[in-house]
This record gives C-alpha cells, structure tokens and sequence, in this order.
C-alpha cells in the first residue's frame, strides 16, 4: 500500500475517532486560496453536537471564506473537514447539503421575487417537501412575524424579515448543523435581538448544532459555548464564549476597539 | 400675500424652465436636421448631385418637437400639482394589496379569451372573408404567430424561469426542421414519427450546449449561446452532403391527417370525410396543429412551474449560489431546462419544415433568435400570456403595417408603409423600455398559495443578481 493509502486510511480512521468524540464537523488543516492568495492557513475548528460555536473576526479575516469552504465552494487545498464522520472536502456543494448542514447566508441571499412560502418550500426541497406543512408550522412559530407574510414576495420585506427567511428557509431542510454567516449584518440592534434569541432557542430547545460566523463579537461570544478568533486567515485563539469574552486582547481588539479612548490604548502599552 | 406672490415666481421660474427645455429639445431637433434633413441630394443630367436646400421643412420639425415637448412638459407640470394635492392613497404599497388591479384582473381573463379567439379563428376569417380561400391570409398569419408564440413560451423555460439568457435559440428550431427534413426525404418517415424524434434531437443539442455554458451567466452565456447559433447555421450552410447547403432540402413531405393526405383523389382527406376538396384544408389543419403544439408547450411549463424542478429553476434565475446551499444540483437542473426549451423549439421546427416543405438556412439566422428573444422579454419575463401577447404583436404588428394605406393620403402616393416597419418596431421597443421595462406583464403569480394568490409587480422587487 502507498503512503498516500496509508495517510488516507489514518485521515479516515482520526475522522471516525472525531465524529465518536461528539464532534459533528471537524476542520482540520485546512488551507483554502482565491487564486494564487491563501485565505486561510492551516485552520482547525470542531463543533460538537449541540454546541453553539462562533468564528469571530475583523473584516477580511477569512470568516466567510471558512464558512464557504466548509460548504465546498472555494473547496479546500490542503486539510480535510469531516462532517458526522464523512469526508466532504472534496464534495460539490449540494452534496454537502444533501448531508444535513445548511447555511444562512451571508447577504441573506433569499429568492427575492419568489414569496416567502415558495421560499421555505426551496428549503425543503431536499426532502421533496415530505413533512413541508409540519415544518413550516416550526418556523412559524420560531418567527411568527413570516406566518403573517407567506404570501408576500421575499424581496419587498425588511431586512430582518428576510434575514428570518433566510433563517427559516434553512430550517426547513431539518438540518443536523446550522451555519450563520453574520445575520446581525445590516440590522437594527432590536432586530439583532431578536435574532440572536431565535438562535438561542433553536439550540437550547431543539439542541440544533450551530456554527455561527460573526462581526459582532460581543453577542456571539455571549451566546456561544465556543469560540474561536481569525485573523488573516489563521486561528489565534480558542475558548469558552466566556474566557474569549473576558480575555483582554480580545477585549481590546473586538469589543471595545471602538469605544476604548485613544490614551487608554497607550497606557496599556506602556 | 407673501406667499401668494412666492408661488407666483415659482411658476414663472418653472416656466421658465420648460421654456428653456423645449428650446433645447428643438435645438437637439435642429443638430439632427442639419446632415439628414437640411438639404435633399438629387441626381441632375449631368450626373452631379444637386443639393436643394430645405431649411423651411427643418425649420417646421423644429417649431414642432418645441410646442410638443412645451404640450407635454405643461401637461406633465398640471399633472404633478394635482397629484401633490391630492397624494395617492395606496404609494407604496399599491401592489402588495389583495385586491387585484385592473391589469391583473384582466390577465386572468386573458388565457381564456384567447383560448376561444385561437380556437374560432379559421371559422371566423372564413365567414368573414366568405369561404376558405379568401381567409388564407389570415389563417397563414395565425399559423405565422402560433409558431413564434410557441417559440416564445419554449426559450420562456429556459430565459423567464431559469434566467438563462439564450442568443441561440433558432439553433433548436434548426435541428428540429433539419432533423425532420432528413427523416422524412430520407427515409420516408411519417411527421407522427418526426415529431418525437426532432424534439429529441434537439433536446440532445440543448445539452451539448448546455455543458461548456454551466459555468456561466449573463452577458457571457448570451455571447456564447449567440456563436453557438451561428455554428449551427455555418454548419448546415457548409456540410453540403448531408443538409444540401444553402439550397436547403425541398420537396419535404406534406403534412398529412394522421396518415390521410390532403389531396384531391379518392384517397384524400375530402374524399374519406365526404368533403368537397379545398386546398385550404391542409392549412386549417396545420393551424391546429401549432395551436396544439403551442398549448402542449404551454400546459407543460405551467405544470413544470408548479413541480420542483420549476421551482428549482426560478430559484436558479434569483441566485444561484443559495440554490447550492439549498443542496439543489444546478448543474442538472440547468441542463434541464437547457433540454425542454430546446425541445419545443425542435417540435416548432419540425412543424415549420412540414409546413413550408422547403427549408434553408436562411431560415434560421440570428434575427430569429432575437425576434424570439425579444417576444420573451417584451412580454415579461416568465409570464405566459405576455409572451403570447407580445408574440401577437411582434408578429402580427408588422403585418398590420401593409393595411394602412390611408397614410397614403397623408404622406402622398409614394409613402409605403411597409418600408417603416424597422423604424415603428424601434420606436415601439424604446417605449416599452420607458413604461413597461419589465415587460407586458411583469407581475409574477406565486405557484403556491396557502389561501389566495396575490400578485406583486416586478417592478417593486430588485432583479437576482449573479
């Protein structure tokens, strides 16, 4: 047997022995490039059953570019992501789909001249919309606000509504792992609220297995068991959503960056 | 007192203003005059050209564009203060209200009006024009408009719902003729046959296509569907042996009724239904055939719309990267619609070739293409009975042209219309962009409802992007 065999046999084998540890997806080694420009460097990232974990990061960290590979599209160069113990690095996306990860996307992404139900009905293709009525009837109850709109096009709602959508419409493919890219983008912080609770609940109610990407920071840490820190496409720092919370470099670097008196910073270095 | 005489200058300065653009307005008329219109060019004995200059005739077209643009801009202006003492009651909402508007509540009754117009048109032009014969004209032109409706509703599955844009379309209607053609003088296949086997064929097409443009949307799927087009084209013009080049193939078998030729024998459709032989039966029966081809096109993509591959496919055409999140394989899906707007068009073709009995390539050259194309997209996207509407009036519009020849009167014996056509068609096309830009019907139907359906206009919506 060749090496590459026997490196993909012990791949496979640390694969299982991830997916028995509870880790639902496990993101080991990955490097992802746009061209000839690494996004990412060697990142390593696990999300267990029923964890919520957050990848925190400054604008071009590579946040998305993670939350893209996960989903095969830019597909990974180097590493390996296993998903419940099988090998998606090299997968098309819908396939990866087709596993039980769905995303809402970053920008939202709904259909937006289709209504809201037909919406929630591309959601639920998957299943050929088996249990379409039953689940339509959980998302609804999650965000009540979209009972009221099924009939309406996705594209006329606000952007907390279509940020709902697109929450609901992922849902809809009953999932074993939830990714958010940054859903608090371009809302009002009620509305932020609002979704952030709707995140809570899905994961302490129905125990759903969340990976959520996020500017802003300080909400995701609270709410996360998890957490990981990016920056320029490399994984600095890991830990409890408390500990990252309370960890002064993350403090500095995220959470009060813009707040924090341009004296402070210097009395701090000094 | 104040105010009353702030409101004075106000209009003063607003007329002004429209003074000052009807000038420009004439001014613009007067740039354009000066190297079309100013002077008339005519050949004298001598072989030099005479100029004759006619600054009278410029000067009358520039007086008229200034008191049309002051007419319209004063009625503009009247309209605006009317408008903004009394607001509009339902601004921004108007379309997302349940009650449906006037243009909806007509497109509902559309489909079975012309549904009845379609089915009763022979019988009409024959009463009216007192006998089968005579009604030729208008049973040719019904045929002639059918064809390119179901032309239209098939590139419809493959630019209105999945948001394809095809430059290429003419190439199916090619493949299906072509396919028909050579079957039948070949060997000797009935049409019943044909039928099948072209829209096969070009659905076959329809995928090769599709696989070297799944990567692409846009501007570069129209340029690479558009060169596709015409290697088609090319390829019947240059690969003599087998399509006769640009001869074409001839003598194609006639359309027959179900194996029943229309001919005068004893053997002939009149004979065997104890008809007095007309040759206009053929005709007759061709016109319900494309209107049965037409509605199968259409039946089809409404129940397509209702299934989920229709629904995967507008999906595709809102945004194709959450359709892959979704776990849809766009790659199968777009190759679907690929392989079903090709294979209307390769039926449409087989029709065409059964009924001219002659095809060539001259048949099939881009103006086609865009002509279908511009059916689909004049009649808003997606929608059925605007396309219809619009395929009526692209088709039909023209030949409306040859029947005005009162505007003899007006412009004097040498005006011929016909010669217009281009120019009015221009004319029409740019003001559809300014009223309608997202075509006759631009409000989408969703295809599922809980309770009942609202449409929303398109216009109130921003297009996919990607």
């Amino acid at each position: 047997m060749s090496v590459a065999g026997i490196n993909v046999l012990v791949e496979e084998t640390r694969a299982r022995q991830a997916a028995a540890a509870g880790k639902l997806l496990s993101v080991r080694g990955v490097s992802a490039y746009y061209g000839s420009v690494a996004a990412l460097r060697e990142v390593d990232v696990e999300v267990g059953e029923g964890e919520i974990v957050t990848l925190i990061g400054a604008n071009g960290a590579g946040k998305s570019t993670l939350m893209m590979t996960i989903f095969g599209s830019p597909q990974a160069r180097t590493g390996r992501i296993a998903f419940a113990g099988e090998d998606i690095t090299r997968l098309p996306t819908h396939a990866i789909a087709r596993l039980g990860i769905a995303q809402s996307p970053e920008g939202r992404r709904v259909f937006p001249r289709m209504s809201v139900q037909e919406n929630l009905q591309m959601g639920a293709s998957l299943h050929g919309g088996r249990h379409f009525a039953q689940d339509l009837e959980r998302v609804c109850a999650l965000f009540p606000r979209l009972k009221e709109r099924l009939q309406q096009r996705a594209g006329t709602m606000s952007g907390g509504e279509q940020q709902m959508l697109a929450i609901a419409r992922a849902l809809m493919s009953r999932p074993r792992l939830l990714l958010f890219d940054e859903p608090s983008l371009g809302l009002a912080p009620l509305v932020v609220k609002q979704i952030f609770g709707a995140i809570r609940d899905l994961n302490r109610r129905e125990g759903m297995t969340i990976f959520l990407v996020e500017q802003n920071a300080y909400h995701a840490l609270k709410l996360a068991h998890r957490g990981y820190v990016l920056v320029n496409g490399r994984v600095t720092m890991s830990g409890t959503g408390r500990a990252l919370l309370d960890d002064p470099a993350v403090k500095a670097a995220y959470l009060e960056g813009g707040l924090v008196e341009a004296s402070d910073i210097v009395e701090a270095k000094g | 007192m104040a105010d009353a005489m702030r409101e004075g200058t106000a209009r003063g300065a607003g007329l002004a203003e429209i003074l000052r653009d009807a000038g420009l307005y004439a001014l613009v008329t007067l740039g354009l005059c000066i190297p079309i219109v100013s002077y008339r060019t005519d050949l004298s004995q001598t072989s030099a050209l005479d100029l004759t200059p006619r600054w009278g005739v410029v000067a009358g077209l520039c007086g008229a564009i200034f008191a049309l643009r002051l007419v319209q801009r004063m009625v503009l202006l009247r309209r605006d203060a009317r408008r903004a003492l009394t607001p509009a009651p339902r601004q921004a909402t108007e379309a997302v209200d349940a009650t449906p508007n006037a243009g909806q509540r007509i497109s509902g009754l559309a489909l079975p009006l012309f549904l009845g117009a379609a089915l009763a048109l022979p019988l009409v032009a024959a009463l009216a024009s007192g006998g089968l014969g005579p009604a030729r004209y208008w049973i040719d032109l019904g045929i002639l408009i059918l064809t390119y409706v179901m032309l239209g509703w098939g590139l419809n599955i493959v630019v209105g719902l999945a948001g394809l844009l095809d430059l290429g379309y003419v190439a199916f209607y090619a493949v299906g003729a072509y396919t028909y053609a050579l079957l039948a003088t070949t060997f000797g296949l009935s049409f019943w046959l044909c039928l099948p086997l072209a829209g096969l064929a070009a659905a076959l097409w329809g995928m090769l296509l599709g696989f070297p443009v799944l990567r692409l949307r846009g501007d570069y799927l129209a340029i690479v569907t558009l060169a596709f087009g015409e290697i088609i084209r090319l390829v019947l013009i240059n690969w003599v042996d087998l399509t006769g080049g640009s001869a074409g193939i001839s003598s194609i078998p006639r359309a027959t009724f179900f194996g029943i030729p229309f001919t005068a024998g004893p053997n002939g459709f009149a004979a065997t239904f104890g008809l007095s032989f007309d040759a206009m039966h053929r005709n007759v029966f061709l016109y319900y055939l494309i209107l049965a081809l037409a509605l199968i096109t259409n039946g089809v993509t409404l129940r397509l719309r209702r299934l989920p591959i229709g629904r995967a496919w507008e999906a595709l055409r809102e945004d194709e990267i959450a359709c892959r999140s979704l776990g849809i394989n766009t790659t199968t899906t777009k190759l679907t619609a690929f392989a079903l707007g090709a294979m209307f068009g390769g039926f449409a073709g087989s029709f065409f070739a059964v009924r001219q009995g002659f095809i060539s390539p001259e048949s099939f050259n881009f103006l086609e293409s865009a002509i279908i194309l511009a059916i689909v997209v004049l009649g808003g996207m997606g929608s059925q009975v605007g396309v219809a509407v619009a395929a009526i009036a692209m088709v039909g519009g023209p030949e409306l042209l040859r029947n005005l020849g009162f505007l003899k009167a007006v412009f004097g014996e040498g005006f011929d219309p016909n010669e217009y056509r281009l120019l009015l068609f221009g004319l029409a096309m740019v003001a559809m962009m300014v009223w309608r830009p997202r075509g006759l019907i631009s409000v989408r139907m969703p295809s599922v409802a809980l309770t009942q359906r609202r449409g929303v206009s398109g216009a109130l919506v921003r297009e996919g992007h990607g």
